[in-house]
């Protein structure tokens, strides 16, 4: 990893310890089992908040700590190592960065306090279809139409939308807004909402500068989860014994496992580039965050596939952990952008 | 202005002064009688510039072709943020590199690691002044990626040792003044009898016979030793302590045969020749399949690039280089085989060239690279050995039983 910080690191041993110890994958799957219809606990996530990570990129006036993107990417990695089922992403990362660049100061005022102490919820509206499409946005400063594939969008109490007239704002409970969960299969808290003339203020962050932060804090977590699908794999590897040897002595098998730690490899760097870049301004951001995002994909998707196989039957049943994996997995890839769309973003950027 | 800043106008002035003006942006341009754009150095060297002459002995005179190693032993005794601005300054006035050097990249981390005094202050400076070339005496007919099984012998004649065996795949041993040379001095035992040793190539007894790879190039040759008297002086560390000195030298040469990228930057850029052979439509390479393949071996390379910026950054806090190197091995020899190919393809059938009239010289390149790219997973150990090393170092996996 990166070189980091007195501070990064002790962020990260504490976001480890808190994860290891009040949100293993059992607690995830028993959210799951319990039908929570938010897909997260909000208690867990007001203590999360009061670790500090919410207010990670909220200015000190309004309640944070305002230590940067990739210190917020340490904790993500963390928490998607074991799954963890929160708004830290769509709250601490996207709202806050929507707010912190483009929100007026009475915007700020009241929103940022709520997001860093953890009483406030938000939700980023992006895609109107199936895929992924923002520079083909239908949506007008009208707020009239349908988004959907939004993560804790159920739940939020302001929602931060894209049109093609730039970011609103939206309270949870504007009129005009409906709102409808998802079962996805990745048990999380993604809704469709249905706007219809709806209440909203203006933002004046670019989309574009959102969107990259949240695909790069994604890519983060996704880095956690698939570091972590590759290490209860390797460990299975070391464990499982077949025609009397364990089958991690198996070539066929070390030889996939060190292609996924070269991968895991590539993509760690990918994706603290991308948010160093972002806390730099840097002018390459975009095609980093496209790279990061693309990288991120391609890996979690290849880990999360071995996981499966490499168990064999065992990662076949519900009650082991590598289901739980592969569904994030797909959920994670595909939301703001997966790989294809990525490349050929990162091509057109490059001139291609 | 910081001590680095203030460094960093101290070199940017000297390459001002000292960068001959025939070499600035020089880049890929043929230098030596070799045909390719390095300057190895050594006794026999033929210069076709002598401005490239001239840029060795300057930057020999600053040390600053080891840019890292201590000033006692010839080197720039910079620290590794030193040398990145150097390396920064370097690149940015486009200045050929001074010096390509198995001495640099291999052999001199572990003189300074395992070498006693008398034999750094003897190798060392030579090294870094570029006037001895040194060859590597590692693979042999028998020995490839079982490496450990090599047969060279070295006997003990009391004064001196005595050599016989041969060698293979040494890289421009017909070309280079020294050799650095796994020996076998006991033959009962397999990792714990060899040992490692350094020698003259022009002692009596060396032969070198240059063999010709499906490219149409002789990088490689076969070496053979029939009774070449050695002093004793010239062993490296420990009799039968050599294993551990060569494995250390691999993990130095994986790490720089691939942080540089096989192949390096020169030649036809990949979507500038699927521009220039296939064109765009809308902006974009009018092939799309072609082009999203293309696009995806550049995001490739660059977190590839952005991967050996890391391991950089981290080995500082550590000492030498990790294990983790063998995946940069593993990770650039892929690259330069997808580069190497996707760049024909772009080509169509002006990439399938051999000779001649009706193919431009970049056109040739692209194949002869494609040729030679093959050999990428295979020397310097093998993507498959490369593989066994992360299983087994790296992610702790055993041996099969």
């Amino acid at each position: 990893m990166a070189v980091f910080t007195e501070e990064q690191t002790m962020l990260r041993d504490a976001a480890k310890a808190w994860v290891a110890e009040k949100s293993p994958v059992t607690t995830f799957r028993k959210l799951r089992d319990g039908g929570n219809a938010d897909g997260f606990d909000r208690a867990v996530w007001r203590e999360m908040a009061q670790m500090g990570w919410a207010g990670i990129l909220v200015p000190e006036e309004f309640g944070g700590t305002e230590l940067g993107c990739l210190t917020l990417g340490i904790v993500l990695e963390e928490t998607g190592r074991t799954l963890t089922a929160s708004p830290l992403l769509s709250t601490a990362l996207i709202a806050a960065s929507a707010l912190v660049l483009g929100g007026t100061d009475a915007q700020k005022q009241q929103w940022l306090p709520g997001i860093a102490d953890g009483s406030a919820v938000a939700a980023f509206a992006v895609d109107e279809g199936a895929h992924h499409h923002p520079e083909k946005l239908a949506m007008t400063k009208a707020l009239t139409g349908t988004k959907t594939f939004v993560a804790e969008g159920g739940a939020a109490d302001l929602v931060i939308v894209a049109t093609k007239d730039g970011l609103f704002l939206v309270r949870g409970d504007a009129k005009g807004l409906a709102r409808r969960r998802l079962s996805s299969v990745d048990s999380r808290g993604l809704a469709r909402l249905t706007f219809d003339r709806a209440e909203g203020e203006s933002l004046s962050a670019s989309l574009d500068q959102v969107l990259d932060r949240a695909r790069a804090g994604l890519a983060a977590e996704m880095l956690g989860t698939a570091a972590q699908a590759f290490e209860i794999t390797l460990d299975y590897l070391k464990t499982r014994t077949q025609f009397g040897q364990l089958i991690g002595t198996f070539q066929s098998l070390q030889h996939r496992a060190a292609k996924m730690y070269t991968e895991l490899e590539l993509t760690r760097s990918c994706v603290e580039a991308a948010l160093i870049a972002i806390d730099k301004g840097a002018n390459d951001v975009p095609q980093l965050v496209a790279l990061a995002k693309a990288k991120a994909s391609e890996t979690l998707h290849l880990v999360s596939n071995e996981m499966i196989q490499m168990h064999g039957g065992i990662g076949m049943t519900d009650a082991h952990d590598a289901g739980l994996y592969l569904k994030r997995a797909r959920v994670a890839e595909a939301m703001y952008g997966g790989a294809s769309y990525h490349r050929d973003r990162y091509a057109s950027l490059m001139g291609y | 202005m910081s001590d680095l800043e203030s460094f960093r106008s101290e070199v940017k002035s000297w390459i001002e002064d000292n960068l001959p003006a025939s070499l600035k942006g020089a880049g890929a341009r043929a230098l030596t009688d070799e045909g390719d754009a390095s300057i190895w150095g050594g006794k026999r060297v033929k210069w076709t510039n002598p401005d490239a002459k001239l840029w060795l002995e300057r930057m020999g005179a600053k040390g600053w072709t080891a840019p890292t190693w201590p000033t006692q032993y010839g080197g720039g005794g910079l620290t590794a943020a030193e040398a990145r601005v150097l390396e920064q300054e370097l690149g940015r006035a486009k200045a050929p590199p001074a010096l390509a050097s198995f001495g640099i990249w291999m052999l001199g981390p572990v003189l300074l690691e395992y070498a006693n005094e008398e034999q750094k202050m003897e190798h060392l400076p030579k090294i870094v002044r570029g006037e001895i070339r040194w060859c590597q005496g590692y693979s042999e007919p028998g020995a490839g990626s079982d490496l450990a099984g090599l047969r060279t012998q070295c006997v003990d004649e009391g004064d001196h040792y005595l050599i016989n065996g041969s060698k293979i795949w040494t890289s421009y041993a017909n070309h280079a003044d020294w050799i650095f040379c796994l020996v076998r001095t006991d033959n009962t035992k397999k990792h714990e009898g060899i040992s490692f040793i350094l020698f003259d190539m022009t002692s009596p007894g060396v032969e070198t016979r240059p063999i010709k790879l499906i490219s149409g190039n002789s990088p490689f040759c076969e070496t053979f030793f029939t009774d070449v008297k050695v002093p004793k002086a010239n062993l490296v560390g420990k009799l039968n302590g050599g294993w551990d000195i060569a494995k250390r030298l691999l993990q130095y040469e994986r790490q720089n045969i691939s942080s540089g990228g096989f192949g390096g930057g020169g030649g036809y850029d990949l979507q500038d020749a699927a521009k220039d052979y296939v064109g765009l439509e809308n902006g974009k390479i009018a092939d799309a399949d072609l082009r999203a393949r293309i696009a995806a071996h550049k995001m490739d390379a660059q977190a590839f690039a952005l991967t050996v910026r890391r391991l950089q950054e981290e080995a500082k806090t550590q000492k030498g280089p990790s294990p983790a190197t063998s995946i940069i091995k593993y990770a650039a020899a892929k690259l330069n085989q997808d580069r190497t190919e996707l760049l024909v393809e772009a080509m169509g059938s002006q990439g399938l060239g051999w000779d001649g009239e009706g193919y431009s010289p970049a056109e040739i390149m692209a194949m002869r690279g494609l040729l030679r790219a093959k050999g990428n997973s295979i020397e310097g150990g093998t993507s498959e050995v490369n593989l066994n090393v992360v299983s087994k170092r790296v992610l702790g996996l055993l041996d099969h039983q």
